[in-house]
């Protein structure tokens, strides 16, 4: 009977597709697999943060999270060039990380316990890379001392934030009414503060500072003392692919490592060439890649640490270029300075 | 199989070929669905992210702007969504009623018998519609409203404060540098409503200039014969002549409306999108909330719809 | 001697003033109160534009609104484009006034009638004007100022000596335009030799006109094949076509567009989705669609059923009676109806800066996080505007320009 075996066909071939798609899953990573095999890392940005990522007029994204992403590409394809940079608002970032959108979102991203977890959003995060705490930028003429004093007026905020649930948590405790002013992009959130519409406008203390300094008049507005929150900003992957997350992780660790052990971009060859010459200096020449197979373990090449301080330098020298004093935004390292200096910045061991 | 030797091949057969045509097509169409749902469910198990909506009932945990219905962050995401939808429909009812209003008033200016004002309507329609409403909402929110005075600046008449704040009706008062008022349209608000009736009119003017246009001269002539004014003539002989053709071209119009009504994220409005986009960024349910607003806005355009089709029945012509 | 025109009959200027503004007592005050509106908004914007704004937000991006992160070492391909466009508009021009319309026998047509004079003059004044107010160094000016003049040139020439061309020429011509769609998808891609550029580069004007053209491309066949389904006997293919229309178009284009970017990964295995600019096309292309399928349905439904009947009786195939017979018949009725919709869609294109993509729109937010051009809203939302309305205009004159075109070929048959 032709009618019925024309229907027969499409039962037939739905079964065959969703069997074909069942396959995949392996034990190595699917994710670098996918990277390399592409030969782009596709990294997720916010784009308009100066100091964190942001486009120059010369079209190219820099920042210390796109040092992040420079660093990644250098380990794992040889090469920091090889990074294509996706702008993610704060509210399609996790979709935009979970949908295989990006590889690594590299986007001034707070890590919280329910963004870690797998019944979460199920985000693998890599070690901070910068300290932050959530902070009250307000005009000094509108005389409010204090967080107290912003009951009952408007606050803007970026929406989709840790920024808004941590408002939203002091205000409660404070028992102030206030009104939230949210905007879909940090352009628009201060653009709507600086015309005055809210009284306030509330993110990361680094965030604030960054963008006070392209402020017509910086020295207008002051940020208040209360700090919100502990917001420590760190790259992240998924859950879903734990080779992925560590290979992150270690490329993070290697440039704070980098810094500890005083190898800068302008050293790294010296070092390599000191590395090779003398067989005592173990933990330097584990490090760099000389010997051991650190490196293969994480399924990168053996000299990744190598490769990564020639494309962006070490921690240090990350932190000074894009928000430290040789940046426009002239922050301390504060608690972003290294351990051994009375900062948090502390790597695990390479061993 | 057994053919008969005068009969076409079965797969010419005037009775087989639509079905077979169709069956094609659901093939077709049933495999790519069938392979889509198979990847979402197999990705969705491997993220631990399995359609669940038990998260509805959890606390929000995030403030909203403006709500008519009483909300704070410890009530659930369903009632933070509801809050949203609720505001979405504000807007959209007033702006409904506001683009009508303003597209007829342009409608029927393009038939004044001042040249200028004929003028000015039609530079109105070829300006506004040729210019995106993306555009023309930022615009309105941050170089219109958000340049309006603030604190004891604000425009001030009897019973109505104009700030930067927004609208106070109803005896306002400045406490502590804040307006207070009984009635209170936020600037969020008013610049998406702007938006969206300034350019709704542009198009709803048109609707109505067509539907005027379609009314026989001759029908303006007798009732001028008859002494009728020309407003009065419009009134009562031209527009619920007008009205028949009109109202399906509104229909339309009315459902771009409701639809662009969530560009309210570009000036700062809690509407439902704008809540789903902050729940969604919240508990990582990403198809849950898409479905959601996806049906949300289906059974606003469905209502619309049907509203328009009753009106338009009793508009059309009753014949005997 | 030719009868004396009917001059007399036409009022003088003033005259003509008299009546429309001031015809009766009430028409004058308003008239009056608009006159004054409408002096003190121009005062007011003058005042505005040449003391208060500083539109070097503009000049100093000029190259970023244009063609956003584009490589500058391979703009020379884009240079190669535009010059290749001018020369096919010119062309193309040229031809359209050469050769007369099919059909009729009127005098030899113009070389230059009065409004190619005036699209001349505005391409010249822009030529010179623009690069200057841009402040564009001499090198890209006198580019700017070499396409203009060959453009001109194309369009002269082909004036000039368009009727002298064999008809197989002529016939051929209008190929160029799918032809160069072609060239310019390779030359800003790159392939074929040359070295590609990546989705995620391009930018500003460049992005916008290229996902508008591809859409708008791609969205007719699609809205014609749904409105053939829409329509069909077929109850399947009825419903299906209902059903996808009726879904797309009860969907805001934002929700869309978010799906497209970022659930659309969870439908497809990994890799297997294509590059998230191209994501964006594609559901501009399919929620166009769905619109352009209710335009072309309403035209389809205003050819006479008898017509398709008389095709098929006449022993010609379904597929080639639609095609010949009654989609011709239609498209006239559903052109104005399309373009609008077209023209919703070049509009449609400022959503993208929504989902983190640098369209026009996106590229003017981009710009205006920027410290150093903080607080310059009404300047970049300005000049966005008037190209905007300019590309939007363009298209409605074109629409209209066709429609006329096409309806003296409609009418003898009436």
């Amino acid at each position: 009977m032709p009618p019925r075996f024309t229907f027969a066909i499409p039962l037939i071939a739905a079964l065959a597709l969703v069997g074909c798609a069942g396959d995949g899953g392996g034990i190595q990573s699917q994710k670098m697999a996918a990277i390399k095999g592409r030969g782009i890392l596709n990294c997720g940005v916010d784009g308009r943060l100066p100091g964190f990522s942001f486009v120059g007029a010369d079209g190219r994204y820099s920042g210390l999270d796109v040092d992040i992403c420079k660093a990644t590409a250098a380990a794992l394809l040889g090469d920091p060039a090889k990074v294509t940079y996706r702008d993610l608002s704060s509210t399609e970032r996790f979709a935009a990380l979970g949908s295989g959108e990006v590889d690594l979102l590299s986007r001034n991203t707070t890590m919280t316990l329910s963004r870690d977890a797998p019944g979460g959003n199920a985000l693998a995060f890599a070690p901070t890379t910068f300290f932050d705490g959530q902070a009250v930028l307000v005009p000094v003429s509108s005389g409010i001392k204090s967080l107290k004093d912003v009951a009952g007026k408007p606050i803007c905020v970026e929406t989709g934030t840790a920024t808004e649930l941590n408002l939203a948590d002091r205000m409660r405790v404070l028992n102030a009414a206030y009104t939230p002013l949210k905007f879909q992009s940090g352009d628009q959130t201060y653009a709507a503060y600086l015309q005055g519409r809210c009284v306030a406008v509330t993110s990361d203390r680094s965030q604030l500072a960054a963008k006070r300094t392209g402020f017509p008049k910086p020295s207008e507005h002051i940020l208040l003392a209360d700090v919100l929150s502990k917001e420590p900003l760190n790259p992240a992957t998924i859950n879903a692919d734990p080779a992925w997350a560590d290979a992150v992780r270690w490329v993070v660790y290697s440039l704070i490592q980098a810094e500890e052990m005083g190898i800068t971009a302008a050293n790294i060859d010296a070092k390599l060439v000191e590395a090779k010459a003398n067989k005592n200096l173990a933990q330097l020449r584990r490090f760099l890649g000389v010997e051991g197979d650190l490196g293969k373990q994480l399924g990168l090449p053996a000299d990744f640490v190598v490769k990564t301080v020639k494309a962006v330098g070490n921690y240090g020298e990350v932190f000074e270029r894009n928000v430290g004093q040789g940046s426009p935004l002239k922050l301390e390292r504060g608690v972003n300075q290294q351990w051994l200096k009375g900062g948090l910045m502390y790597s695990p061991p390479f061993l | 199989m057994t053919s008969r030797s005068a009969a076409p091949p079965w797969w010419r057969n005037r009775r087989y070929l639509p079905w077979l045509v169709q069956g094609v097509v659901a093939l077709a169409v049933g495999v790519v669905v069938a392979f889509l749902l198979s990847n979402l469910l197999l990705n969705l198990t491997a993220r631990g992210l399995l359609l669940s909506w038990s998260w509805l009932g959890q606390p929000a945990g995030f403030d909203l702007a403006e709500s008519i219905l009483p909300f704070d962050a410890s009530l659930p995401y369903w009632r933070a969504l509801l809050a949203g939808l609720v505001n979405t429909l504000r807007v959209v009812i007033a702006g409904l009623v506001g683009a009508t209003v303003l597209g007829t008033l342009i409608g029927t200016a393009s038939f004044s018998s001042n040249g200028l004002l004929r003028g000015l309507a039609r530079v109105y329609v070829e300006v506004i519609r040729n210019i995106p409403l993306l555009l023309q909402l930022i615009f309105w929110y941050f170089v219109v409203f958000l340049a309006l005075p603030n604190g004891t600046d604000a425009i001030q008449l009897p019973g109505l404060v104009l700030a930067k704040s927004g609208l106070f009706l109803g005896d306002p008062q400045l406490v502590n540098g804040v307006w207070q008022a009984p009635l209170r349209f936020s600037v969020e608000f008013g610049a998406l409503l702007t938006g969206l009736v300034v350019y709704t009119a542009a198009f709803n003017a048109e609707v109505v200039r067509g539907g005027i246009a379609s009314v026989p001269k001759g029908q303006w002539e007798a009732a001028s014969s008859l002494g009728f004014a020309p407003l009065v003539t419009l009134r009562r002989i031209v527009l619920p002549q007008a009205l028949r053709v009109i109202v399906p071209g509104l229909n339309s119009q009315y459902i771009s409306l409701a639809k662009n009504s969530s560009l309210a994220v570009a000036c700062g409005f809690t509407d439902l999108y704008s809540v789903s986009e902050t729940t969604l960024n919240q508990t990582g349910r990403a198809v849950e909330v898409m479905l959601i607003l996806l049906g949300s806005y289906l059974v606003i355009d469905l209502v619309i719809s049907a509203l328009m089709n009753g009106l338009n029945g009793l508009v059309q012509l009753k014949e005997r | 001697m030719a009868p004396a025109p009917p001059a007399t009959l036409r009022p003088g200027p003033w005259q003509w003033l008299r009546r429309e503004l001031f015809g009766s007592r009430l028409d004058g005050l308003i008239s009056i109160a608009l006159l004054g509106f409408l002096l003190a908004a121009a005062l007011g914007l003058a005042k505005w534009a040449i003391f208060q704004a500083q539109w070097t937000v503009i000049s100093a991006n000029s190259t970023l609104f244009a063609v956003g992160r584009y490589p500058l070492e391979q703009q020379w391909r884009l240079w190669l484009l535009t010059t290749l466009l001018a020369l096919a508009t010119g062309l193309s021009w040229g031809l359209l006034r050469a050769l007369p319309r099919s059909g009729s026998s009127g005098p030899p047509p113009i070389l230059w009638p009065r409004n190619d004079r005036w699209a001349a003059a505005i391409l010249v004044l822009l030529a010179l004007w623009r690069p200057l107010a841009l402040q564009l160094t001499l090198a890209i000016q006198l580019r700017w100022w070499a396409i203009t003049a060959l453009l001109l040139l194309a369009r002269w020439a082909a004036g000039r000596w368009g009727q002298a061309l064999p008809p197989l020429v002529r016939r051929l011509i209008p190929l160029i335009w799918p032809l160069l769609y072609l060239v310019g998808m390779v030359l800003i891609s790159g392939g074929l030799g040359l070295v590609q550029v990546a989705p995620s580069d391009w930018g500003g004007l460049l992005l916008t006109l290229l996902m508008a053209t591809f859409a708008i491309l791609l969205c007719f066949p699609l809205g014609v094949l749904l409105a053939l389904g829409r329509r069909s006997t077929l109850p399947l293919l009825r419903w299906g076509s209902l059903l996808y229309i009726e879904f797309i178009r009860g969907a805001p284009l934002i929700t869309l567009l978010f799906l497209g970017q970022n659930i659309l990964g969870f439908l497809l295995p990994g890799g297997l989705a294509p590059d998230r600019v191209w994501r964006a096309a594609w559901v501009l292309t399919f929620f166009a669609a769905a619109y352009v399928a209710e335009a072309v349905r309403s035209g389809l439904a205003a050819v006479p059923a008898g017509q398709l009947e008389a095709a098929r009786s006449l022993g010609l195939s379904m597929p080639f009676a639609l095609i010949h017979v009654v989609l011709p018949q239609a498209m006239r009725v559903a052109l104005p109806a399309t373009v609008g919709q077209f023209i919703t869609l070049l509009q449609d294109t400022t959503l993208l800066s929504l989902i983190g993509l640098l369209d026009l729109l996106g590229t003017a937010r981009t710009v205006m996080a920027n410290p150093a051009f903080l607080g310059r809203n009404a300047e970049v939302y300005l000049v966005l505007a008037v190209l905007f309305w300019c590309c939007c205009a363009a298209l409605g004159l074109g629409s209209r320009a066709l429609e006329t075109r096409l309806n003296p070929n409609l009418a003898p048959s009436r």
